[in-house]
C-alpha cells in the first residue's frame, strides 16, 4: 500500500440528476472539491451517468469541473444501485481518483455504500467539513456522531479512493464562471437490461410543495410546545404571512403534529435559511445540528434555560399559543405597511415626481 | 417466507449526557435500546409473516449484552436470533461490520434459505446508512434503501414492489427476491407485544457465534479490516447566543417584528 498516493490522483464528484434535472448538491460539492483539489494541486472531475444528459455538461464545467466523464445510455435513465454502482466502479478502477465526493441524499448515500464496499475502501457519511492534511496529503472528513453530541474527524489512510458524502446545503454554492470549458470524456459501459434484477416502475413526486424545506429562505418550525392542532394552525399561518415554509422537531413529529418529511435535524433535513423560527422547541442537539447554518434564529419557549434559547439570535420567553396570534397580527400589519410604501414609491417614480412618504 | 432482520443495540442518543469539562460522553447514563429504525424493520417482518406465513430470524453483532435487543425482537414476534460476538470483531467500521454480518447471514442461509433481508435505514449512533448497502453488496443481493411502503409480493414471479423514498417524493421499484431492504420509520406503526411473546422472550437465549464458527479472513475483521479511523474527537461548535427580548408579550412581539421586517420581504417565496 506504500505507493497508493502516486497511483491515485484527483478529486471526483458524482453528478446527481433525475431525468436530466441536476441536483444542487452536486454544484455545492464541485465548489468544495475545487478547494480540496487546489490544496492537493490536482484536478476536479465529475462523473455523469444518465440517459440523454449531455445538456448538463456545460453547467458542470461552469461551476468548476475540469473534466467530465460521461456514460450516456438508456440503462441509466433512472438511478439504480445495481447499474450505477457497476459503471461508477469501472470508472474509478480505470482512472483512479484519490477522493470521491457524493451528496448525502437518498441516492448519494445508497450509491456510496455500495461503491465503498465493492472497492473495499473507507467512506465517511454526512460530513459537515472537509479539509486536507497537507503533510500526509489525506482527506480529513469531519462529521457529527452520536446524534450530534460530538464531532469526529475521520481519515482513510491506506485505502483509495477516500470517500465522503455531504448533505445538501452544508457547502456553499460556488459562483459559476460563464463559458468556462474543460475536458469531456465519453465512456461506454455495457449492461444488458435483461440481466438486471431491479426496475424503477415510476417516480411519484411530492405535490403541493412549491418550495422544498431545504431551499426555503424562511422556515417556521414547531416542537412539542406547539401542543395541539390549534398550535399547528397558528404555525402554518405565521409561515404563510411570512412567506416561509413549515418545519418541525422530532417532538412535534412524534406527536403527529407535523409531517415527518418536514423534520429538521440529524434524522431529518439540514436547512440553512435566512430566518429560522424555533417555536416550542427545546433544542436537542439532534435538532440543532440540522439548523445551525441558519443566518438568524428566533426561539420562543417557556423555558429560558433550554439550549434553543441559548443559541438563538433573538429569544422570547413565553407560551407559543399566546404569542403566535400576536406575532401573526403584528407581521401582517407591518409587512403590508412596507408593501404599500414600496408601491407608492414606484408610482411616484413613474410620474417622475419625488415625494417623501 | 424467511425474513432475516439485522438489528443493532445503540445508546439512546437523546439521553447522552456530555461532561462539559472534558467534553467526553458519559456512556453510563445513556440506556441502550434497539436502534429505532431496526424496530420498524422487525415489525414489518413480523407483519409480513402474519400475512404470508414463514419465519423471522434476527441477527446482531455486538458485545454479549446485545442479546437484550435480540430478546426484544423475540418479544416483538421474531422466531429466532443469532448474536455475532467476539473480541476480534471489536473496532470494526462499516466496511468490516458488513463483512461480519454478511458472513453470519450466509451461515444462516446455508441451513435455511432467505427470501428477504431487512435493516433499519441507519443506526442512530453512527447515522451512516452504510451497513445495509454493504451487506447487500457482499451477498450479491439487490439493495433497496429508504423503503417507506411494501406494496405487494408476487411469489410466482418471485418479485416485490415497494416505495423507496427519494428527495422529492418516492419511486416505485420492483425487485427480484431475495433482496435487501432498509426501512424508514413511516413504513409501519409499532404494535404492542402479546404476553405470550414476552414470556418467550424472557427465557430466550440467542444462538451465539464467534470467530471460531466461521472460516473468516482475519484481515477483514475489526480494526485491521477497517479502512477508516478516527483522527480526532471534538465538541460541536457552539453558536454564540444572542439577545433575550424582555418585556410584556406585546412589547417583545413589536421589538421582534421591527428587527425582522426589513429582511422578510426579500426572503419571501
Amino acid at each position: 500500500m506504500a505507493n497508493i498516493d502516486k497511483d491515485y490522483s484527483g478529486v471526483w464528484v458524482f453528478v446527481e440528476q433525475q431525468e436530466g434535472k441536476l441536483a444542487n448538491v452536486t454544484l455545492e460539492l464541485i465548489g468544495e472539491a475545487k478547494k480540496l483539489a487546489s490544496s492537493l494541486e490536482v484536478q476536479v472531475s465529475t462523473v455523469l451517468l444518465g440517459d440523454k444528459v449531455e445538456a448538463i455538461i456545460p453547467t458542470l464545467l461552469e461551476y468548476g469541473a475540469d473534466k467530465v466523464y460521461v456514460i450516456d445510455d438508456p440503462v441509466f435513465h433512472f438511478y439504480r444501485a445495481e447499474t450505477y454502482m457497476k459503471a461508477f466502479c469501472y470508472l474509478v478502477e480505470k482512472y483512479k481518483p484519490e477522493i470521491l465526493l457524493m451528496g448525502a441524499t437518498t441516492t448519494g448515500r445508497d450509491l456510496a455504500g455500495a461503491v465503498a464496499t465493492t472497492l473495499k475502501t473507507g467512506l465517511t457519511a454526512d460530513c459537515t467539513a472537509l479539509d486536507i492534511d497537507l503533510e500526509k496529503k489525506i482527506l480529513l472528513a469531519s462529521r457529527p456522531a452520536f446524534g450530534g453530541n460530538i464531532m469526529a474527524t475521520i481519515v482513510c489512510k491506506d485505502h483509495r479512493p477516500q470517500m465522503a458524502t455531504v448533505r445538501p446545503k452544508v457547502m456553499k454554492m460556488p459562483i459559476p464562471e460563464s463559458n468556462r470549458t474543460g475536458i469531456v470524456l465519453r465512456e461506454k459501459f455495457a449492461i444488458e437490461e435483461d440481466s438486471l434484477r431491479t426496475i424503477v416502475l415510476k417516480i411519484v413526486k411530492d405535490q403541493a410543495e412549491d418550495v422544498k424545506l431545504e431551499d426555503a429562505k424562511i422556515v417556521v418550525s414547531g416542537g412539542r410546545g406547539i401542543q395541539n392542532e390549534h398550535g399547528v394552525k397558528l404555525l402554518k399561518e405565521l409561515a404563510t404571512v411570512l412567506g416561509g415554509v413549515v418545519g418541525g422537531s422530532r417532538g412535534a413529529i412524534e406527536k403527529n403534529l407535523i409531517d415527518p418529511k418536514r423534520q429538521v435535524g440529524q434524522t431529518g433535513q439540514t436547512v440553512s435559511p435566512k430566518l429560522y423560527f424555533a417555536i416550542g422547541i427545546s433544542g436537542a442537539i439532534q435538532h440543532i445540528v440540522g439548523l445551525q447554518g441558519s443566518e438568524t434564529i428566533i426561539a420562543i419557549n417557556t423555558d429560558p434555560q433550554c439550549p434553543m434559547m441559548k443559541i438563538a439570535t433573538y429569544s422570547i420567553v413565553g407560551d407559543a399559543l399566546t404569542i403566535l396570534p400576536k406575532l401573526i397580527e403584528a407581521f401582517k400589519q407591518s409587512l403590508s405597511e412596507i408593501k404599500n410604501l414600496n408601491l407608492k414609491n414606484i408610482n411616484c417614480d413613474i410620474k417622475g415626481v419625488v415625494t417623501v412618504e | 417466507m424467511h425474513i432475516l432482520v439485522c438489528v443493532k443495540q445503540v445508546p439512546d442518543t437523546t439521553e447522552i449526557k456530555m461532561d462539559p469539562i472534558t467534553n467526553t460522553m458519559d456512556r453510563s447514563t445513556a440506556p441502550t435500546i434497539i436502534n429505532p429504525f431496526d424496530a420498524h424493520a422487525v415489525e414489518e417482518a413480523v407483519q409480513i409473516k402474519k400475512q404470508m406465513g414463514g419465519k423471522v430470524s434476527i441477527i446482531s453483532m455486538g458485545p454479549p449484552q446485545a442479546q437484550e435487543v435480540i430478546k426484544k425482537c423475540i418479544e416483538m414476534g421474531a422466531d429466532e436470533g443469532y448474536l455475532l460476538s467476539d473480541r476480534a470483531f471489536a473496532g470494526s467500521d462499516t466496511l468490516s461490520t458488513s463483512y461480519i454480518l454478511a458472513m453470519g447471514i450466509k451461515k444462516v442461509m446455508d441451513k435455511d434459505p432467505i427470501d428477504l433481508v431487512f435493516c433499519g435505514k441507519q443506526a442512530i449512533d453512527g447515522d451512516t446508512a452504510q451497513v445495509g448497502p454493504g451487506i447487500a453488496c457482499r451477498l450479491g443481493m439487490p439493495q433497496l434503501t429508504y423503503v417507506e411502503d411494501i406494496e405487494s409480493f408476487d411469489l410466482e414471479r418471485n418479485v416485490v414492489v415497494l416505495h423507496r423514498k427519494i428527495d422529492n417524493g418516492y419511486e416505485v421499484v420492483q425487485s427480484k427476491l431475495p433482496c435487501l431492504i432498509t426501512v424508514e420509520k413511516d413504513i409501519n406503526e409499532l404494535s404492542f407485544s402479546p404476553l405470550t411473546n414476552m414470556i418467550k422472550a424472557a427465557r430466550y437465549k440467542p444462538i451465539a457465534w464467534g470467530i471460531n464458527d466461521f472460516e473468516s479472513d482475519l484481515s477483514q475483521l475489526g480494526l485491521k479490516g477497517s479502512p477508516t479511523s478516527v483522527r480526532r474527537i471534538f465538541p460541536p461548535a457552539q453558536r454564540a447566543g444572542g439577545e433575550l427580548l424582555e418585556g410584556s408579550e406585546d412589547k417583545v412581539v413589536k421589538t421582534l417584528v421591527d428587527k425582522l421586517k426589513g429582511g422578510i420581504l426579500q426572503w419571501q417565496i
